[in-house]
C-alpha cells in the first residue's frame, strides 16, 4: 500500500553533480511523506550516497553558499527546509532543480 | 622495463602522465574529475594502483577520491570531515578570534604501511585520518589542542595544513606544517604535538622568532636521514639537523629566497632543490626567468639549473606540492607552473623539457616509480 500511494517527485542536478553521481539530466524519487526541500534531498542523499556533503552541509544540512534551490519559476533557495515544495513539484509535473550559482563574469 | 606516473593536480582537474624508464615518451590521461580543483593526487608506497585525490569545488564542497587500478579508474569515498569536538577559534586577518571553518582538504599523505591509511591536511589547518581506505575521516584533534590553535593566522591563501611528512625510520614520527602558524612534530603517531619553529625569522610578524606564525611552505626529508630536514619558508630557505629542534638558515646565494616547493634527490640526500620566486607580492620567477637552483652540500651553495628551461618572459609561479623526485637511477625531477606546464629532467636537473605544456594552473605534482 505504501508504494502506491509514494509520490514520484523529479529533481534536476548541475552537470558535475550528474556526473558525480553518474545519472542523466533529471532523476526521479520516490517519496512516502510530504514533499519538502528536506525530504526530496533526504531521499536523493539516501539514493546516492556519493553527493552528501554537496549539496548541504553533512552536520547542519544547510544549503552550501553558491547553490540554488528552483521550482516552478521560483528561488525556494531561503525558504525552510520543511515548507512544503509547489504542488506542481509534489505531483511530479514540475521538477526541482538544483543550481548552481553564476561564477564569473 | 621500469616506468614513472606522474600525478597532477589542477585547477580544471587532474592527469595521470606515464612513461617508461627512459622518460622520453609520455602517454597523458585526463583530464579526471574535469571542472573541479584537484589540490592533490597520491599513491600509497605499499600499493602503488592505489592513489587517492582531493576534489574540490566553491560550489559542491569536498570530495575524495580513490582508485584501485592505477588512476584507470575513481570512486568517490568518504568526504565528511568533522572537527573533533567544540571546534573554537584561531586568529582571523585582523586579529580577531575565528572560529574553525572546514574549506577544502590541501594534502594526502597515505602511510608508508598500510594502503587503507592517509592522513589528510586541511584548512582551516587540522590533521584528519582515515584507516579505511577513505570511507571515514578522523581528526587528530591534539595539534588543533596543544595549546597554540588560538594563536594561529591565516596567510593569504587561507589557513591551510599542507604539507605532511612522514619518517621513516621512527614510527609515529610525523611533521606538518601550517600557513601561517608554522612546524610541529608529532612522535606518537599524531595524538600529541609542539610546536619546531626555533630558528626561524619572519619579519611580518610582531615578534619574529615567536613560536608558532611563521609561514611555512613546504618541508622536505630524505628517506636515508629523516633528521634532517629541508623547509621553504615564506622567505627563507632552512636546515634542521635534528628533527626540527632547531633550523639554520641555507639561503646562501640564492637569488631571492622566496619560494614555494623544496624537493630532495632520490639519491643523494645533500642535493636539494628549490624554485626562488621574486617576491610574496609578485609570485613570479626573478627577471622573467624560470630557474630551479640545486645545492649538492645542503644548501648555502646553489647553482641555477636553466636548461630547456624559458628564461625570458616567463611570469608562471610554482606551488607548494607541485615538485617531486621519481627514485630511478638517474633521479628524475618534475615540476608544474601555473601556466599549465608540466617539465621534468631526467638527469637530476641538468637538462628540462616540457611533458605537457597547456594544461590549467597546476596545483600539485607528484611521482609514482613503477617496477
Amino acid at each position: 500500500m505504501t508504494q502506491a500511494h509514494a509520490r514520484q517527485v523529479r529533481v534536476r542536478l548541475p552537470l558535475h553533480l550528474r556526473t558525480l553521481a553518474q545519472v542523466g539530466t533529471e532523476v526521479t524519487l520516490a517519496l512516502d511523506g510530504p514533499a519538502t526541500q528536506r525530504t526530496v534531498l533526504d531521499a536523493l542523499e539516501a539514493r546516492y550516497p556519493m553527493l552528501r556533503g554537496t549539496i548541504r552541509d553533512h552536520g547542519t544540512h544547510k544549503r552550501r553558499a553558491f547553490l540554488r534551490f528552483f521550482a516552478c519559476e521560483c528561488d525556494l533557495s531561503h525558504e525552510e527546509p520543511d515548507t512544503p515544495l509547489p504542488d506542481a513539484v509534489a505531483s511530479g509535473v514540475e521538477p526541482f532543480f538544483v543550481v548552481g550559482a553564476i561564477a564569473g563574469g | 622495463m621500469s616506468g614513472v606516473r606522474v600525478l597532477v593536480g589542477t585547477r580544471k582537474g587532474a592527469f595521470v602522465l606515464t612513461s617508461d624508464g627512459k622518460r622520453e615518451r609520455w602517454e597523458v590521461s585526463g583530464p579526471h574529475f574535469g571542472g573541479w580543483e584537484i589540490y592533490h593526487v597520491k599513491g600509497s608506497p605499499v600499493d602503488p594502483n592505489r592513489i587517492y585525490a582531493s576534489q574540490s569545488s566553491g560550489w559542491f564542497g569536498q570530495l575524495i577520491q580513490r582508485s584501485n587500478d592505477g588512476g584507470k579508474t575513481w570512486e568517490p569515498v568518504g568526504n565528511k570531515f568533522e572537527y573533533d569536538g567544540v571546534p573554537g577559534t584561531h586568529q582571523w586577518y585582523d586579529g580577531t578570534p575565528h572560529p574553525w571553518e572546514f574549506k577544502r582538504v590541501w594534502h594526502l599523505e597515505p602511510s608508508l604501511t598500510d594502503p587503507d591509511t592517509v592522513y589528510a591536511g586541511v584548512e582551516d589547518a587540522a590533521l584528519f585520518r582515515t584507516t579505511d581506505g577513505g570511507q571515514t575521516w578522523t581528526e587528530l584533534a591534539g595539534l588543533r589542542g596543544h595549546g597554540s590553535g588560538p594563536r594561529w593566522q591565516p596567510g593569504a591563501g587561507g589557513m591551510c595544513l599542507h604539507t605532511i611528512v612522514l619518517d621513516p625510520n621512527h614510527p609515529g614520527r610525523i611533521f606538518i606544517a601550517i600557513s601561517a602558524a608554522g612546524a610541529f612534530r608529532s612522535d606518537d603517531d599524531g595524538q600529541t604535538w609542539r610546536p619546531i619553529n626555533r630558528g626561524l625569522r619572519s619579519e611580518y610578524i610582531p615578534d619574529q622568532d615567536a613560536e608558532v606564525g611563521h609561514c611555512v611552505h613546504r618541508i622536505a626529508m630524505h628517506r636515508s636521514k629523516p633528521n634532517v630536514l629541508f623547509m621553504q619558508k615564506h622567505w627563507d630557505v632552512m636546515r634542521s639537523d635534528d628533527a626540527g629542534e632547531s633550523w639554520h638558515e641555507v639561503s646562501g646565494n640564492l637569488p631571492t629566497d622566496f619560494g614555494f616547493p623544496i624537493d630532495v634527490h632520490a639519491h643523494e640526500p645533500e642535493t636539494i632543490y628549490v624554485v626562488p620566486i621574486k617576491s610574496d607580492s609578485e609570485h613570479y620567477p626573478p627577471d622573467g626567468k624560470l630557474r630551479v637552483y640545486r645545492s649538492r652540500t645542503g644548501g648555502n651553495e646553489w647553482e641555477a639549473l636553466t636548461n630547456g628551461l624559458p628564461q625570458e618572459n616567463c611570469y608562471v609561479n610554482v606551488l607548494r606540492d607541485a615538485m617531486a623526485v621519481d627514485s630511478l637511477e638517474s633521479c628524475g625531477v618534475y615540476f608544474g607552473t601555473t601556466g599549465g606546464q608540466v617539465y621534468m629532467s631526467a638527469d637530476a636537473g641538468d637538462h628540462w623539457s616540457p611533458i605537457v605544456r597547456d594544461l590549467p594552473a597546476v596545483v600539485s605534482v607528484e611521482v609514482q616509480t613503477l617496477p
